[in-house]
């Protein structure tokens, strides 16, 4: 174990996998020598050269169209699009392009790829630069889906991804990377697909995911102050989710709060509530609830953010409301 | 021309196998038997052919909605087409393709794409792998003059010139994108001039003539295979047919239609053939006899061929 910071455990993974496999290079803008908007690829250059780091011009549609051409050809790509805003840029390459191809080439082709992008609030950058789209994605066949939220999942997360035989959208948040926590050293994965409870309790389940999930812990440590015992559970990955994990952590708490921070309409968390109204109704003991931005664009004012981004004190009000 | 007999006659042979290929197609398109949207590649099939025959196995393409005859050209059995066609089991694609989709990747193809314009950064990325892996291969984006309005032929063009990677930008101009004429989409008469503004060759050469393209494109893999980055290819030609299948293309002027017909590409390469006295007349109608006799074996195969189980559906999605 070491401890580093869900950036430099995000680095970790690629680094590690990038000494495992030389078919692994990483593409993006200002992902050489500047080391990434954000620093998450820092001394990777330095370390793999320029073969394997490469800027590209900002076009993010060929950024991740060639990725998935060098992809079919039998590399195995990591392309960062700098903000998750970006992706309208380049939505045709994943979603008719890296989601599509294998199917409709009847399964004779495979596309390894890992697309790595930052989302989430919180940092005053307004309507362009802070929103959290992960139903964008889900909505996709073909794609996988990864939201990490401790620097270990970051790192075994992002080991798993470069190991997928599909196009994995590994969204990173931005409020997370200078969080630290203990880290595996060297070749760490964490399979997809797999929730992790990351707080166990017997009075509520959160499912909650990314920002969102350190907010919900920090909110079940005051619940408990108040005689509340909420579960916490990370999905971890939303495709594929772990259906069963949540109906399990449902089955034991027989309540269901659901936190995100994309805006509520059409939101992942519909996607869980619906789920579990299909497949766990009868462990309900009350309404399922989710928590979630409203469906307005992000403001800039920070007194507006605030009131945007769905807070431990809501996460509170909101499980307050189950009792 | 470097181009000796048998090359010359294979050329002839897959120009008139894709012929034979879309003019059946017609038929059983409008007789019911082939579903869904079919993009016809009727009198560009000099383009394909000279392209493809400079490639080798090992080389990548990425092709078009309008992708039969670069199947074909690149080594696709016409067998395993038609059964795709038709959405049987044995089709290249498994069925789930059809004419849109179909593309053998094991022949190096990236697919044949429905969305116009998103070739190029595939093919791109495929080059990328070529120079990384330094196996001496090339890619060959095919696309079109409305492809060439796209942001994906920006990106691609530029990146890859600036990276040097070793692709061919194959531009086949046939006047028309869906119903919009080239003079009323883009300001430019040959798209070729657009490769100045990558620092790259540009050269427009007459589609119909698949010894000009054969040149021009051998020129231009020539140089991507020495590392020494893209070349931008225009082929000039005609769609004979609309947009799709059902489409009467009533936007075109009868007379422009009537001018292309007179300039198709297969009498003009048997002229060439006769001249070079490398064929017969009997000869030549002895090939295209073949591919006749070919396309209807074609036909029967996929007839036989079994239709997907629905459980087909599900498979395929993911990758393990």
């Amino acid at each position: 174990m070491k401890q580093m910071t869900y950036a430099e455990a995000i680095r970790d993974g690629m680094r590690v996998a990038m000494q495992n496999d030389p078919n692994v290079y990483l593409q993006g803008e200002d992902v050489a020598q500047f080391g990434g908007c954000f620093g998450v690829t820092a001394g990777l250059y330095d370390e793999f050269g320029p073969k394997r780091v490469m800027n590209t011009p900002i076009s993010e549609a060929v950024i991740i169209g060639s990725a998935v051409g060098a992809a079919l050809t039998g590399l195995r790509p990591i392309a960062e699009i700098m903000f998750v805003d970006f992706m309208g840029c380049c939505m045709d390459e994943l979603f008719n392009q890296a989601a599509k191809l294998r199917y409709m080439n009847g399964g004779k082709c495979q596309v390894p790829m890992v697309l790595r992008t930052p989302c989430g609030a919180g940092q005053g950058a307004a309507a362009q630069h802070s929103q959290s789209v992960e139903s964008w994605f889900t909505h996709i066949p073909g794609v996988k889906t990864v939201m990490p939220s401790t620097p270990a999942d970051a790192k075994g997360l992002m080991m798993a991804a470069i190991k997928d035989n599909n196009p994995v959208m590994y969204i990173e948040h931005k409020q997370l990377l200078t969080v630290p926590g203990d880290v595996p050293e060297g070749e760490y994965v964490v399979p997809l697909g797999k929730a992790d409870i990351k707080r166990e309790g017997s009075d509520i389940t959160i499912v909650a995911w990314s920002w969102m999930l350190q907010k919900a812990l920090a909110a079940a440590e005051e619940l408990a102050k108040k005689g509340i015992n909420a579960e916490v559970l990370d999905p971890r990955t939303l495709i594929p989710l772990d259906k069963d994990a949540i109906l399990k952590s449902v089955a034991k708490t027989g309540k269901l709060l659901i936190v995100h921070e994309e805006v509520k309409t059409s939101g992942f968390g519909g996607e869980i509530a619906a789920m579990v109204g299909e497949e766990g109704f009868d462990y309900l003991d009350a309404p399922i609830k989710r928590l979630a931005s409203p469906d307005t664009p992000i403001p800039f004012a920070p007194v507006l953010e605030n009131a945007f981004i769905p807070s431990e004190e809501k996460i509170i009000k909101a499980v307050e409301g189950f009792f | 021309m470097d181009l000796n007999k048998e090359q010359l006659l294979d050329m002839y042979k897959k120009m008139v196998t894709i012929r034979a290929f879309e003019s059946k197609a017609v038929e059983l398109f409008a007789a019911g038997q082939i579903p869904g949207f079919v993009h016809l590649y009727l009198g560009e099939e000099a383009i394909a052919t000279g392209v493809c025959a400079s490639l080798e196995k090992k080389d990548y393409i990425a092709s078009t909605h309008r992708g039969h005859g670069h199947l074909i050209a690149k080594g696709g059995d016409i067998k395993i087409m038609m059964a795709e066609l038709f959405g049987r089991t044995t089709g290249y694609c498994k069925g789930k393709g059809g004419s849109m989709h179909i593309a053998d990747v094991d022949l190096g193809i990236l697919g044949a794409n429905g969305i116009v314009g998103a070739g190029m950064p595939l093919a791109t990325g495929a080059a990328f792998t070529c120079k990384y892996k330094g196996n001496g291969a090339v890619a060959v984006a095919f696309f079109g003059d409305g492809a060439s309005d796209r942001a994906t032929f920006h990106e691609s063009l530029n990146l890859a010139s600036t990276w040097k990677l070793p692709i061919v930008f194959l531009c086949e101009n046939n006047g028309w994108a869906i119903s919009n004429s080239q003079e009323n989409h883009q300001n430019v008469t040959d798209i070729s001039d657009r490769a100045s503004g990558y620092g790259i060759p540009g050269v427009s050469v007459d589609g119909n003539d698949v010894i000009a393209v054969y040149e021009a494109a051998a020129a231009a893999i020539d140089r991507a295979r020495k590392g020494d980055g893209p070349t931008l290819v225009e082929c000039k030609s005609w769609r004979w047919r609309g947009h799709f299948e059902g489409d009467p293309g009533a936007y075109k002027d009868p007379k422009d239609q009537e001018e292309w017909l007179a300039k198709d590409p297969i009498p003009r390469l048997e002229k060439n053939l006769l001249k070079l006295k490398y064929a017969t007349q009997a000869e030549l109608d002895d090939i295209k006899a073949a591919a006749d006799a070919e396309l209807e074996a074609a036909i029967k195969f996929a007839e036989s061929s079994p239709v997907p189980d629905p459980s087909e559906l599900f498979t395929d999605v993911y990758a393990d």
